[in-house]
């Protein structure tokens, strides 16, 4: 490139002109090496081999291309076995894999062996445009300029922005109206509310039958859903709502729970569930652990001691788990006392 | 451990020898509990500093910890490691029968929970739900906190299976009947025993660890394969 870049280096390798000596170029272009013939250019009987081997290459891709496509019909899924599934992805895979490495090893031979080999210096060539064609250029707008009266009438060109402008009023005007306005769908809420509430029966996941307080058992753990969400279709959302409001609940003798005061009627008699979405980027946490009472999220590695509020022991996790306050009714079953009351999942704007 | 694989083949080779019918006796397992547990775990099962107190633990428990090798215990860490079983099966039972009678607990299963003929596809349901977080969803396991992990299941017999839900050995929560109920608990034996059997539709497994011993074997053969061919293809032919 013929830019300030190669003057600026001209200008390096002159001589100072309060120096007597001269200072060389320090990088000589070595020019191009010696060319050596090939084995093949200069052997006959070794040319005619590495064309065997090109052609043959390429009668082996032929070959290929044509087993996968018998491999399609001899190997079929039909009878669903997962061996038919084994046998029909690998013998259709090893024949496209064949054919497609047997075209690029045999090209790669070739330009390797047969092709001339002979080396080449091309200069490169300056991007910038010559002064003729650059002064064309300019020339060109100015007519443009001055035959439509773009910059002289001044009416009209300001006329013809304004029009530019209004036009993309009403795209954006009809796209507004896509996104959710009421206070009950709007993203932001969304994730500050869940399918518990007060009264919503604690059940298993995934029957939904309801759990008394009494089933369980020190040491257990038990993967719990709203009833409401038992019953519920996907395609109403289901997974997403599950994603939500999924909770663990563990049984442990009652002086193990470090509680606050305010806090201390969210559990019942040891009882207590939290949300199953970890506070760092929203994976299942559910590795309890019985003896420590340690809960694992798989993913990042946050700890979350159950024992003290969920309390984050280690890990990226920023926040304690939140904790589903819960009751029993009169025959004995966990109902929640409320929703959660902190938003459960990963922190976001407000919530960190 | 070669004493333990010496002591388990021995045994072993004496219980072939002669069938001599050692009846699973609280009497035999009582001697054998003494000789074998009662260090750690108190001569009337109350336990020492080295080990838990046996209350409320029952027949099961024994046979899960001491089928699976993890009794006798090799040393202190934080967890009992799977080695050579050290008993026969004979003894194990002895052993249970004594605990159970001293300390009950939860039993034996009946054989139909243990057939493996349950509804295989709810019970792969009920693990993914209950189990698989830990155990992985494959049932290869997986690592917990502090050096514990939870055991790959790809080979465990459906009543160690049965035994591990109902008794939480070590850090496994506990899944009592109300928890998953016996048809449940077949459902899940059930799916495992299945996929124990099954063989995998994508060739290799390796470990079916996931996206680490996967990316691990892709960047160094598929990686490794790509630098090998851009070596060969820029190496001028002689």
């Amino acid at each position: 490139m013929e830019h300030d870049d190669s003057k600026g280096a001209v200008k390096a390798y002159e001589p100072s002109s309060g120096l007597a000596v001269s200072i060389d170029d320090p990088v000589q272009n070595p020019g191009l090496p010696p060319h050596h013939p090939r084995i093949t250019d200069v052997d006959p009987k070794a040319a005619k081999r590495a064309e065997r081997t090109i052609y043959t290459l390429f009668y082996v891709s032929v070959a290929a291309s044509l087993w996968a496509v018998a491999a399609y019909m001899l190997f079929p899924i039909e009878d669903m076995e997962f061996i038919s599934i084994r046998r029909n992805n690998l013998f259709i895979g090893l024949g496209i894999a064949l054919a497609l490495l047997a075209i690029g090893i045999g090209a790669i031979h070739w330009s390797k062996t047969l092709m001339s080999d002979k080396e080449y210096v091309e200069e490169r060539h300056t991007t910038r445009g010559s002064d003729e064609t650059r002064a064309a250029v300019v020339e060109s707008f100015r007519t443009a300029n001055e035959e439509s009266g773009f910059g002289r009438r001044k009416m009209i060109r300001n006329s013809l922005f304004a029009a530019l402008v209004a036009s993309i009023i009403p795209g954006i005007t009809l796209f507004r109206g896509l996104a959710p306005h009421d206070a009950e769908n709007s993203p932001v809420d969304l994730l500050k509310q869940t399918m518990w509430k007060k009264g919503e029966y604690l059940t298993r996941d995934p029957s939904g039958t309801r759990i008394r307080a009494s089933d369980v058992t020190l040491g257990s753990a038990f993967h719990v859903i709203p009833e409401s969400l038992a019953g519920m279709p996907h395609e109403e959302g289901m997974l997403n709502e599950k994603a939500k409001a999924m909770v663990l609940m563990v049984r442990m003798r009652p002086e193990q729970l470090i509680e606050r005061e305010e806090r201390k009627d969210w559990s019942y008699d040891g009882i207590v569930a939290y949300s199953k979405v970890c506070t760092h980027v929203g994976c299942p946490v559910a590795l309890y652990e019985q003896h420590t009472h340690h809960l694992l999220c798989p993913c990042h590695q946050s700890q979350f001691d159950v024992t003290d509020e969920a309390k984050v022991i280690f890990g990226p996790a920023s926040r304690p788990l939140p904790q589903l306050p819960i009751a029993v009714d009169d025959e004995g079953y966990l109902i929640a006392q409320s929703d959660f009351t902190e938003p459960v999942g990963p922190s976001f704007w407000e919530i960190h | 451990m070669t004493g333990g694989i010496y002591a388990g083949a021995s045994a072993a080779v004496a219980a072939t020898d002669e069938p001599a019918p050692v009846a699973a006796s609280a009497e035999h397992g009582e001697k054998l509990f003494q000789a074998n547990c009662a260090t750690c775990h108190g001569m009337s099962l109350e336990g020492t500093s080295a080990g838990p107190s046996l209350n409320g633990v029952g027949a099961l428990a024994v046979e899960f910890q001491v089928s699976t090798g993890r009794m006798p215990m090799q040393m202190q860490g934080p967890q009992a490691d799977q080695k050579p079983v050290q008993f026969t099966n004979e003894q194990i039972q002895a052993m249970a029968a004594y605990v159970d009678s001293v300390a009950p607990g939860p039993g034996y299963p009946a054989d139909r929970v243990l057939d493996g003929q349950g509804d295989v596809a709810h019970g792969a349901e009920l693990f993914r739900i209950n189990c698989a977080m830990c155990h992985n969803v494959a049932a290869a396991g997986g690592a917990l906190t502090e050096g514990k992990f939870a055991p790959d299941i790809m080979d465990t017999s459906a009543l160690n299976i049965y035994a591990a839900m109902v008794t939480g050995p070590q850090n496994m929560p506990v899944f009592n009947d109300m928890n998953l109920t016996e048809d449940d608990k077949r459902d899940i034996i059930s799916a495992l025993l299945y996929q124990q059997e099954m063989e995998s539709p994508g060739g290799f497994t390796l470990g079916s660890l996931g996206p680490v011993s996967e990316g691990l074997f892709i960047w160094i053969f598929g990686i490794g394969g790509l630098i090998a061919v851009a070596v060969w293809i820029t190496a001028k032919s002689n």
